[in-house]
């Protein structure tokens, strides 16, 4: 039976990976987590003029509270084993953004001996964001897309297939 | 004072530790005898009518077949600068510390040893500052060879800057 038309107007129906899903984009806590300059850029986005909270977006001082990482500046090979530690520590489920040239290809420094060129190197990267740095409003679509990403999801019908895959 | 009027009696109070005394413009410099640098930094610190309270730079370079260490003084009470060189062998270079005379040699001689290889001999804290404990070489050194990998995470460039590079080589 239809539950359309029989259910008051204050009641909503939805799917049960979609409510997770929605809940989960609405609060990527991101860690407060800065690089080098591209650091800078990070600060204004959550500041009051581009305000990336009002995405559900709130930076958190511990990896073991955030959703999040964006990684914001040159990653050099000394601090890609602590970025990739840090990883570790997060909770699943977990995203990255790249956040400028620098962490998605080593950009002006990638001929350096110090500088692992590209953050995909050590860690999975979810959205890439370009701009030597990006501005506020290009992180803030980074988010938005990250956003989407999530809405995509299908967490239940994996955990299906995962025990499926180990019962066989 | 000027610069090289500094060295000038620099050399003359102390015959047969400065080598040379170039005159090249606009920064004279002396090259000194490395067993004698401690002697002369102190000298200069603390002798009032030179007063270098203020080692502004330490640095090194490699000359292919030598390292320098270049020592860049200044003093605030006489508002006047001068620059010291030491020639040291490329195999194993080591040198005496100014540590105990300016403290600020501290950090600037750990990065000289983490980029160049030069060994401050006597100096308090002697690790790397820039590259991670476990990284092999110094980089600075003309001949170092980059690893493949650093624990696991290769080092080899895709770039076409780099490709372009090398068909200019060939």
């Amino acid at each position: 039976m239809p539950l359309l038309n029989t259910l008051p107007d204050y009641v909503l129906t939805t799917k049960t990976d979609e409510l997770i899903n929605w809940m989960r984009k609405s609060s990527l806590w991101y860690m407060l987590f800065g690089l080098a300059c591209c650091a800078i850029e990070l600060m204004h986005t959550g500041g009051p003029r581009s305000d990336i909270e009002r995405f559900g977006a709130t930076p958190r001082a511990s990896a073991r509270q955030s959703d999040l990482m964006i990684i914001a500046g040159t990653l050099t090979l000394k601090m890609a084993l602590r970025t990739r530690l840090l990883y570790d520590q997060m909770p699943d489920p977990k995203y990255i953004i790249s956040m400028g040239s620098c962490s998605n290809c080593g950009g002006l420094f990638q001929l350096a001996y110090s500088v692992c060129d590209g953050v995909d190197k050590v860690l999975p990267v979810d959205v890439y964001v370009p701009g030597c740095p990006p501005r506020p409003e290009a992180l803030t679509e980074g988010l938005l897309k990250l956003q989407e990403k999530i809405m995509s999801e299908r967490w239940l019908a994996r955990e299906k297939a995962v025990d499926a895959v180990a019962q066989a | 004072m000027e610069p090289l009027e500094i060295l000038k009696r620099v050399g003359e109070r102390f015959p047969g530790k400065v080598l040379e005394v170039s005159e090249r413009k606009p920064d004279p410099f002396a090259v000194v005898d490395p067993a004698a640098i401690v002697e002369l930094g102190r000298f200069l610190h603390d002798d009032p009518e030179f007063a270098m309270d203020c080692l502004s730079n330490e640095t090194g370079v490699d000359y292919k077949d030598r390292v320098e260490v270049v020592y860049h003084l200044f003093s605030y009470k006489h508002r006047h600068h001068c620059v010291l060189k030491v020639k040291l062998p490329r195999d194993n270079p080591e040198v005496a510390t100014v540590e105990e005379i300016w403290r600020a040699a501290n950090w600037m001689e750990r990065e000289i040893f983490d980029l160049l290889g030069v060994n401050f001999n006597g100096h308090s804290d002697m690790r790397r500052i820039l590259m991670p404990e476990d990284w092999p070489g110094h980089p600075l050194r003309k001949d170092f060879v980059e690893p493949l990998e650093y624990h696991g995470i290769s080092t080899v460039r895709e770039s076409p800057i780099i490709r372009l590079d090398q068909q200019k080589k060939k």
